[in-house]
């Protein structure tokens, strides 16, 4: 092998060496650092919005103000934060590694869906520096289309580019994950990351595209007055929110399913067990990947959709909690009688589960019509897919940070403070969320900035709760910025696991492998050797 | 004979491997258009079947003929270009340039009918541009013309992008920058694309002209 020429743009530690690399450990990185810079935005606008909640009257924020708060929480968080989070950092990192591939498929293709989401990530900042737009995350016309007030075209066109950026992201996995296999590793011998990847992939290349034209099309009407979804030209409202939620929906699972595999890899790690039931595991995700496409209308229960169409969408959103129940059956059993060690990943992984668990079944209770049409658009919503969305997703997200920390940059940071944040992040969330059930059962609607005075107490703890999580959400960056410059060297392998990437020196060296390794058993094949376990 | 081959690049250890990578990278790129445009189709689906009639009359006052006319003309490049693949294959250079350079032309024209097309629906007031003069006999008769307008231009947009790559690749291997056969994957990338586009269209003209 030879050093590599100094005009090499992986090269050495230079800013060019950044901005043009093709390595896919270094553009996780990149993303890491810009889906971090995204989500600090997105919970300062969270957090503007829980100090208004704070007193019945909202005094913090105007009518118009508070709307721009929540819509722009949503908008960042959803496509800068969620749907990008796991896939572009850790699956950028770790497919590649997994398979034992040296690389994506298409590296200069991976470098410029970054540059992409960067360039969408500029057109939203440009939005909330000129004063943000009002219409909540969903677009919900006529409101986007015809009386909003804020900066609808600007933001579609940053929704529009990021989608471009998801695209190309997902497009890469499935063809590396198709071709780049090293040899034996069959399809029944692939990490369940990997598997969870390949269906959320599947999502991104064939849902997105229907948000894309669904976006030109509000532009088109709020531009030049083509009026698709205006009934004054013949156009039909609803059928934008169809249109909306039959990508909106399957992107529900584009921020969970990437999670889901993550909480396998640490379950077995932690367990040093086997996954029970691999096979069941790995074809969930597909389940519902494909389930996921088709019940949609369970977001419009109320909208006016006809009888039959609802029940058909409630019956069919019932269906995915089995794939779901699978995956969490499948954890728990594979955690029974393991030899678990209380590491952070495993804190944030039960985590996970137990605020998956609650998400998932208030999900069920939403899929029931008549549950619904009681609870549509309250509080209890917006609890259930935060449980969801941010319990479950960003406890994974934590999860996958501090399992595979030492690998992405060869430092260890102190466990204990990782334990300090999973426990203080699963109570600050249960804080703030948990009293936004009961609001919602008591009839707070959401999106509200003024309610009746008797709601208080609940918005109090909820705030209070929120401002817990917003600070335990803030611990990593001490104690893992200080383990880079201060962290002991991590092993090779510091948690005792198995899978292709523990195989590798901590960081990876630029070409992950000197030689493909050949793969001759199956996955999570504990329990792993003495001498290689801590 | 090694530069007959494409270059093998980094994370692939063979060239079919690399090959059949491309080109699955092509077909889900397209997928991803196909469902683009999917959208598009079922707002057209929805709205026929919400206004039958006024879909009917509208679909009537298109131009059939200078639609037929670019129907006919998509299908022309579509099978220069296919010619254009085949004489890659076989590593001749000629052959490609010329075909390829045809279909762009041909892209063209077909764009320079598509404004004709428009500059008369202009002037029959059935463009539904704010600001413009237009006179539709009902709502279900504007959302269509909204409708076309939209898919249309959409398709037009494709079209334009097509004939630079199409373009690019004429004078690419015009110009020997791109070796034959060695590029032929990246010609069929290029031909699979115009193939799409041709496609959407062929999808559209009946869905949009001959709607009765
Ligand atoms: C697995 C991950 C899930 C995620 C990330 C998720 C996310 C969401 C989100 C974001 C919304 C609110 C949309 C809005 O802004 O209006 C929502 C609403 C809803 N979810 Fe989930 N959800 C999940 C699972 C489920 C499951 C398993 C079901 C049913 C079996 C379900 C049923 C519903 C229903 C019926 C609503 C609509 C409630 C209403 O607006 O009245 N969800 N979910
Ligand atoms: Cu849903």
């Amino acid at each position: 092998m030879t050093a590599n020429p100094p005009s090499d743009p992986n090269a050495g530690h230079t800013i060019r060496s950044w901005l043009l690399t093709t390595d896919h450990k270094r553009i996780a990185v990149l993303y890491l650092v810009s889906v971090t810079f995204f989500f600090l935005i997105g919970g300062a606008a969270a957090g503007l919005v829980r100090a208004d909640l704070l007193t019945p009257e909202g005094d913090l924020l105007t009518n118009e103000g508070y709307n721009r708060a929540f819509t722009l929480h949503g908008v960042i968080m959803v496509w800068f934060f969620l749907i990008p989070s796991i896939p572009n950092v850790f699956g950028n990192f770790l497919i590649p590694l997994m398979i034992g591939a040296r690389d994506l498929a298409f590296p200069r293709l991976n470098l410029l869906s970054w540059y992409v989401y960067v360039l969408g990530g500029l057109f939203t900042l440009i939005v909330l520096l000129v004063g943000g737009v009002d219409t909540g995350w969903t677009f919900y016309t006529p409101l986007s289309s015809m009386f909003s007030n804020g900066h609808v075209v600007l933001v579609a066109a940053a929704v529009f580019i990021v989608g471009f950026s998801s695209i190309l992201t997902g497009l890469n996995f499935i063809v590396t994950i198709h071709k780049l296999r090293a040899p034996g590793m069959g399809w029944g011998r692939m990490p369940l990351f990997v598997w969870s990847h390949y269906a959320t992939s599947i999502i991104l290349v064939l849902a997105t595209p229907v948000l894309s034209i669904t976006l030109v099309l509000i532009a088109a009407e709020r531009l030049f007055g083509l009026g698709i979804f205006d009934p004054a030209s013949g156009g039909d409202p609803l059928l934008f929110q169809h249109l909306f939620w039959f990508y909106s929906h399957p992107a529900v699972y584009i921020m969970v399913l990437p999670a889901l595999g993550v909480i396998s890899e640490l379950v077995a790690a932690a367990a040093r067990k086997p996954v029970f039931g691999y096979s069941f595991v790995a074809g969930s995700s597909i389940a519902i990947a494909i389930i996921g496409f088709f019940v949609w209308g369970h977001h419009m229960f109320v909208s006016g959709q006809s009888m039959y169409a609802s029940a058909v969408f409630s019956f069919l959103s019932l269906a995915v909690a089995v794939p779901s129940g699978i995956k969490v059956y499948n954890w728990t059993a594979t955690l029974y009688k393991g030899n678990i060690l209380l590491d952070p990943p495993f804190l944030f992984a039960m985590s996970f589960i137990g605020l998956f668990v609650v998400g998932g079944l208030t999900g069920i209770a939403l899929a029931m019509l008549s549950i619904d049409v009681h609870v549509h658009d309250t509080y209890f919503v917006v609890a259930h897919f935060h449980y969801i969305m941010v319990g479950g997703t960003i406890s994974a997200y934590f999860g996958a940070l501090h399992f595979w920390w030492p690998k992405m940059f060869g430092r260890m940071y102190p466990l204990t403070w990782g334990r300090i944040t999973a426990a203080t992040i699963f109570f600050g969330f249960n804080l703030t969320f948990f009293p936004q059930f009961i609001l919602g059962f008591l009839g707070m609607p959401r999106r509200y900035h003024v309610y009746a005075p008797e709601f208080q107490t609940l918005h109090v703890l909820s705030s209070a709760g929120s401002t817990l999580l917003g600070f335990a959400y803030l611990l990593p960056f001490v104690y893992l910025g200080y383990s880079l410059v201060a962290g002991k060297r991590a092993s090779a392998n510091p948690w005792g696991a198995r899978g292709l990437e523990w195989t590798v020196p901590s960081p990876p060296p630029k070409h992950n492998f000197v030689e493909i390794p050949t793969v001759t058993g199956r996955p999570y094949d504990y329990p792993i050797d003495k001498e290689d376990s801590r | 004979m090694s530069q007959d081959l494409p270059r093998l690049k980094e994370p692939y250890s063979t060239r079919g491997q690399q090959r059949e990578a491309d080109m699955l990278g092509v077909y889900l790129f397209l997928a991803s258009e196909i469902m683009l445009f999917g959208g598009l189709f079922a707002v057209i689906f929805v709205a026929h079947y919400l206004h039958p009639e006024e879909f009917i009359a509208a679909s009537k006052k298109m131009h059939v003929a200078i639609g037929a006319a670019n129907t006919m003309i998509l299908l022309t490049s579509s099978a220069l270009v296919a010619i254009a693949v085949k004489a890659a294959r076989s590593g001749h250079a000629r052959p490609v340039s010329l075909c390829l350079a045809l279909s762009a032309l041909l892209g063209v024209a077909f764009l320079g009918l598509k404004a004709y097309e428009y500059w008369s629906e202009y002037q029959e007031g059935l463009l539904p541009l704010p600001g413009l003069h237009t006179d539709f006999a009902s709502p279900g008769e504007h959302l269509f013309m909204n409708i076309y307008l939209v898919a249309t231009s959409l398709h037009a947009l494709h079209l334009t992008i097509g004939i630079a790559v199409l373009g690019l690749f004429a004078w690419l291997v015009h110009s020997r920058r791109v070796k034959l056969p060695a590029g032929a994957t990246a010609t069929e990338t290029a031909a699979t694309y115009w193939h799409l586009v041709d496609i959407i269209w062929i999808f559209l003209f009946p869905v949009l002209y001959l709607a009765r």
